[in-house]
């Protein structure tokens, strides 16, 4: 059976493309500050030895659209083109391609249906910022296949954030059931509080406390103070957009409750807090550190 | 009231280069050549096979109309496609990075406290 690698939560941050390679007077302030982060965050997956990449995200208005909106759906093609136009526009983020793990994709699927998550399927996607951003951060190669998970936080009414948790522990056991040898490092990004509003565009994120809150929950596994706490009315209040934090919810049923992370860090950023974790079930970072020796 | 329709004006504006500058340009003459050619096209979907139910109500026509995004957020418009749209037409006439973002926060700070307008369709 495959062999889950890593499991990564993260923040995904549209303008880290642009921060990162700007130079010169364009460069912002805390642009080499974030590029440090994020070399050491790189390091945890790149330790893990991954062969593919399990990409838990949420599309943003681009190919799935008010008329015909999936709840949880899984990617099920030979390739992904990525990233849109208005993408390029506002933060200069490349057009890329990717390879898709068809099998692990069927795997996916047909196991998340009988298990009883009515699961949407895409045979032809093009996915967005929310799965290429951890690609930039954690595999700027891009060079490994994908399969990507798109769940819906954006557009309500949502699944329950107890729906979110259960889907990761179901991710979870289909990666672990699906015969290969493989190394697969389960990789979900969401946001902490965010606005596109009235709070947005502040110093920090709209909410620091729920912030900081958060980030304890994600890295203690805590996932019944988590959900004790949250729920589709009350993450309005931390800012508008916040309901991405249920894609960090979905990781911790990944990550598995009361499992705390082995990676850890933060960075507070205008506008939002960016935050990194990374877990390493059953034999650890060593194995993959040994294998790719 | 339909913010279905708003959002479904904004989603397919934002995504056509050439709609982002026809809008910033003639937004009023933009809003009803879309609601006669394009509101009831279900995307997707063959032209012949088109809704035929779908029309703007006089604020929503005329918030789209003046770009007014701050009755937008009032109207429910999700405020992600709204963003999005502004910061395309209008970042361009600031100097400061964040400037357009930063006005469009502040404009909506000076007449909305949480809770905000429900913008479930």
């Amino acid at each position: 059976m495959a062999t889950i690698a890593a499991v990564i939560a993260s923040t995904h941050h549209p303008f880290y493309y642009r921060a990162s390679t700007s130079t010169g007077q364009d460069r912002p302030p805390f642009a080499d500050e974030w590029v440090s982060k994020i070399l050491s965050f790189r390091e945890t997956l790149t330790r893990a030895n991954p062969d593919v990449l399990v990409l838990v995200g949420s599309d943003h208005f681009h190919q799935l659209w008010l008329d015909n909106m999936p709840q949880f759906l899984v990617g099920k093609a030979p390739f992904y083109d990525a990233n849109w136009y208005n993408e390029e526009r506002e933060f200069g983020l490349p057009r890329m391609l990717f390879t898709g793990q068809e099998d692990l994709s069927w795997h996916i699927l047909r196991g998340g249906l009988d298990a009883g998550f009515d699961l949407a399927y895409s045979n032809e996607l093009r996915i967005d910022h929310s799965v290429t951003c951890p690609i930039i951060t954690l595999r700027p190669d891009a060079d490994l296949p994908i399969v990507p998970v798109y769940t819906n936080i954006f557009a309500p009414p949502l699944p329950q954030p107890k729906r979110f948790v259960q889907l990761g522990q179901q991710i979870r056991d289909l990666v672990e059931s699906w015969p290969s040898d493989k190394r697969v490092a389960i990789i979900g990004t969401g946001h902490l509080s965010l606005e596109f509003g009235p709070r947005q565009f502040g110093p920090h994120g709209p909410d620091p406390e729920f912030d900081r809150k958060a980030v304890e929950w994600i890295a203690n596994g805590d996932i019944e103070k988590a959900l004790g706490e949250v729920s589709l009315e009350s993450l309005w209040e931390p800012g508008n957009a916040t309901h991405g934090f249920l894609d960090f919810m979905l990781m911790m049923g990944v990550a598995g409750a009361g499992i705390k992370a082995d990676y850890v860090d933060t960075l507070d950023l205008f506008h939002t807090m960016e935050a990194y974790f990374t877990w390493y079930p059953g034999a650890g970072p060593e194995a993959g550190k040994g294998a790719a020796q | 009231m339909s913010r279905y329709l708003l959002n479904k004006f904004l989603y397919t504006i934002d995504r056509d280069p050439e709609l982002v500058e026809r809008y910033r340009e003639d937004p009023r003459g933009t809003v009803e050549w879309w609601e006669a050619e394009r509101a009831n096209a279900i995307l997707n979907v063959h032209g012949a096979e088109r809704s035929t139910w779908l029309k703007f109500d006089d604020v929503e026509r005329e918030a789209l109309a003046t770009h007014d995004y701050v009755k937008l957020f009032e109207l429910g418009a999700h405020p992600f496609l709204s963003l999005t749209l502004c910061i395309a037409m209008f970042e361009r006439d600031y100097e400061e990075p964040l400037a357009f973002q930063l006005k469009f926060g502040a404009d909506l700070a000076a007449r909305f406290t949480f809770p905000y307008p429900d913008i479930t369709t």
